[in-house]
């Protein structure tokens, strides 16, 4: 009778999800933004979309490679912050601009700071961020059918009326993957029944958000002006994507209400009284940076310490 | 269905198809029986017997160590042939009494038991601790300790532990359906030593056919109840439990006594009810072998001290080699280097699976997901103490309520980086409290 079975510490089984399943589905569920992007934006579209993917792996694999790490490219990771920065990206960036956004993203936000799972904020906002810093002019040219003109949320800055259903349905100018609302979501319902994210973060985001213009933005309970807010920029997939980015959140649950506070009073404080139409890619990166503190204060009660209910 | 649980808590694939509607089996041991003079919580059993001995099936062959401790006796009758170190199950080296069975199986005169109703509860407690009872779920702490809480008198609830919400195991499934009668009487001789206690059975509610019968049994029983919670892992561990039952927390440095709770498994009150009533102490306990590598999975009913190897032949044998051998449950059982070890009062099943899942899954960095918050009963950060104690950080560890783990690994399953989480915040809390006691 041959012996030595294997031994281990317990639990000797495990549950079928991995991280590459969920990167696997969080990719999938950003096809229908991408694919509207595609339809909304035509051909220069999928090409941003394809060279942001392809260059964030490349650089993944680059850097691990020469620093003689193991190659984590399979977990999907970096096709998704990829993905990602290219949703963020007018249709209009050129070549060398959507490289080098990713591989800020991923060396100098994801692999300097450790790799994946220690990045202290979302590598595709920051690189958008960077980009919008170093490139303002070409970041907030936004053009649809081949006419430049300002977006929805501009127009809505300066005072102009704006079509709430172009917004939902995003025939209006934007980033790739920001302008269709139904489009992203689609993915985020996708994501919310794979129970790959929880609504926590996005709903107290939206609903802290829709509050604070209510209070401030000087229009009142109006919904037309609500709409136009929640439907514009980049909200709606910065709430469902980006802002539920498992790395760059608070573990804790109640961590997870207060960011989403965090999150909506930033955005509406960017949009409101900043000198930009946009504010979520910034209430995001800066909220991200308050996670350690946000986890400090929000450790949950043990059971049988008050923890149980 | 039922509604009593607790927060947390995981659904694995419960595996207990393969030996759920298998009979409990009486098996015949073979020629060498081992006893670990430690099978429980506590000082070892001190030997009183020598080799050359000649020893009855029931007579007792170690005496119990100290007052936490417990009795052991022999299941055969047979000859002393060794006393010498050998493994147990949970792959400790333990000093071990061996007999070699002469397969006369001639057991002593057992002293004749009052009657029940004259007993009082000293007497009880004493012929529970004789028997060398212990809890009999996995953590073997003696009955007798346990049935003796400082406050008697406050002690509301006796809750029967009928969860079994580990999976494949249908050991105490099988002794609530076949023994019905043994397990009610055992808690009602419990219930004589706690004048105002309830007893409670609470039971998962995948397993109505046992709820059933339990019912109606108790149905004349004003002092009992049938409790149904939800089937849920760990939703047998004993905080979980006398939550989900009685809606009362406690932590983990307090007693289930401090809520007022006493907590035995099913096995446990069975062997409560032979050694009470029948006057019998503890030779036998119910053994699942499962797994899917086991020819024919089944319960059997099983005299301590037999070789675990014979309980694999009386399953029919391997369909094929296990990659993996468990004595316990898959969640919080122990993975077996060799089946050369022999059944204890603390085997529950001995588990053989084909595929070793923590060996084909590799671990990877945590991406913070937050599914181990999610299903921490205890409702801890297993992450972050999983860092903590591989960065050797004790006092962030205690700060961060390390030592509430209950090591279920609740964590390490749903984890999908596949990072042994309770390994690491197992060995960082036996760190922990072992520098507490020195203090």
């Amino acid at each position: 009778m041959s012996e030595n079975y294997n031994v281990s510490s317990s639990p000797h089984i495990r549950s079928r999800v991995t991280t590459n399943n969920i990167m696997a589905l969080v990719t999938a569920s950003l096809m229908p933004a991408a694919i509207f992007g595609v339809y909304n934006f035509g051909m220069p579209a999928l090409v941003v979309l394809i060279i942001t993917t392809a260059s964030a792996v490349a650089a993944e694999y680059i850097w691990q490679r020469a620093m003689h790490k193991k190659i984590t490219i399979n977990d999907f990771s970096a096709v998704v912050t990829g993905l990602l920065l290219g949703l963020n990206l007018p249709a209009t960036a050129p070549w060398w601009m959507c490289v080098l956004g990713s591989v800020f993203a991923i060396i100098i936000v994801k692999q300097l700071f450790g790799g994946l799972g220690q990045n202290f904020m979302n590598p595709a906002l920051g690189a958008r961020c960077f980009l919008l810093i170093s490139f303002t002019g070409r970041m907030t040219t936004f053009t649809f059918d081949g006419v430049a003109m300002a977006t929805p949320l501009a127009q809505l800055k300066s005072g102009e009326a704006v079509d709430t259903m172009d917004m939902l349905l995003g025939r209006i100018p934007g980033t790739i993957g920001e302008t269709s609302v139904i489009a992203i979501l689609i993915g985020a319902i996708f994501l919310i029944l794979m129970g790959i994210i929880d609504i926590r973060i996005p709903g107290t985001y939206l609903a802290s958000f829709v509050i604070f213009i209510v209070l401030f933005g000087g229009h009142g309970f109006d919904v037309n002006y609500i709409t136009a807010h929640l439907c514009g920029g980049g909200l709606m997939l910065g709430a469902f994507f980006m802002a539920t980015d498992y790395v760059t959140s608070p573990i804790t649950r109640r961590g997870q209400i207060l960011f989403g506070v965090c999150l909506g009073v930033l955005t509406g404080v960017f949009r409101l009284f900043g000198s930009s139409a946009e504010g979520v890619s910034y209430a995001i990166i800066f909220s991200n940076l308050l996670v350690p503190l946000i986890e400090k204060v929000t450790l949950p009660r043990p059971f049988g310490k008050g923890g149980e209910k | 269905m039922g509604f009593f649980t607790f927060k947390g808590g995981i659904h694995p694939s419960d595996g207990k198809s393969l030996a759920k509607d298998k009979a409990i089996v009486s098996l015949k041991p073979g020629k060498e029986l081992v006893y670990p003079l430690s099978q429980h919580i506590g000082a070892l059993a001190s030997s009183i017997v020598a080799v050359g001995d000649r020893v009855l099936k029931g007579q007792k062959i170690a005496e119990a160590g100290g007052f936490v401790s417990a009795p052991i006796y022999a299941s055969v009758s047979g000859t002393v042939k060794k006393i010498e170190p050998r493994f147990t199950p949970s792959g400790a080296k333990v000093n071990c009494i061996v007999i070699e069975n002469d397969e006369a199986y001639e057991e002593v005169a057992y002293a004749k038991t009052k009657a029940f109703e004259q007993l009082t509860k000293e007497e009880i407690l004493n012929l529970i601790g004789d028997a060398g009872v212990v809890g009999m779920g996995g953590a073997g702490f003696p009955a007798r300790v346990k049935l003796s809480p400082k406050e008697p008198e406050k002690i509301e609830y006796v809750i029967a532990n009928c969860a079994e919400c580990e999976p494949y195991i249908t050991a105490d499934y099988r002794r609530m359906l076949e023994d019905t009668e043994k397990l009610v009487s055992g808690m009602r001789v419990v219930l004589k030593l706690f004048d105002h206690a309830k007893g409670i059975f609470a039971v998962e509610d995948n397993k109505p056919d046992a709820i059933a019968k339990l019912k109606e049994l108790t149905k004349n029983e004003p002092r009992m109840e049938v409790k149904e919670l939800k089937t849920k892992y760990p939703q047998g561990g004993e905080r979980q439990l006398i939550f989900a039952a009685t809606g009362r927390a406690i932590h983990s440095a307090m007693l289930p006594a401090d809520a007022g709770c006493v907590v035995n498994n099913v096995e446990t009150l069975i062997s409560i009810h032979r050694a009470v009533i029948e006057g019998k102490p503890l030779l036998e306990r119910v053994v699942t072998v499962s797994g899917e590598s086991i020819r024919e999975p089944g319960n059997f009913l099983v005299p301590l001290g037999m070789n675990q190897k014979e309980l694999i032949e009386a399953a029919g044998g391997w369909k094929g080699e296990p990659k993996k051998v468990i004595s316990g449950g898959p969640m919080m059982g122990f993975a077996m280097i060799t089946l050369d070890v022999s059944v204890t009062k603390t085997s529950s099943s001995i588990l053989c699976l084909s595929k070793d899942e923590v060996e084909e899954m590799e671990p990877s960095a945590c991406i913070n997901c937050g599914r181990c918050v999610d299903v921490c009963p205890s409702r801890l950060i297993p992450s972050r103490l999983a860092d903590l104690s591989e960065r050797y950080d004790e006092e962030t560890f205690v700060k961060w309520q390390g030592l509430e783990c209950m090591e279920c690994g609740s964590c390490s399953f749903v984890c999908p980086a596949k990072r042994p989480l309770k390994q690491a915040i197992g060995s960082m809390r036996k760190i922990a409290l072992a520098n507490r006691r020195k203090k």
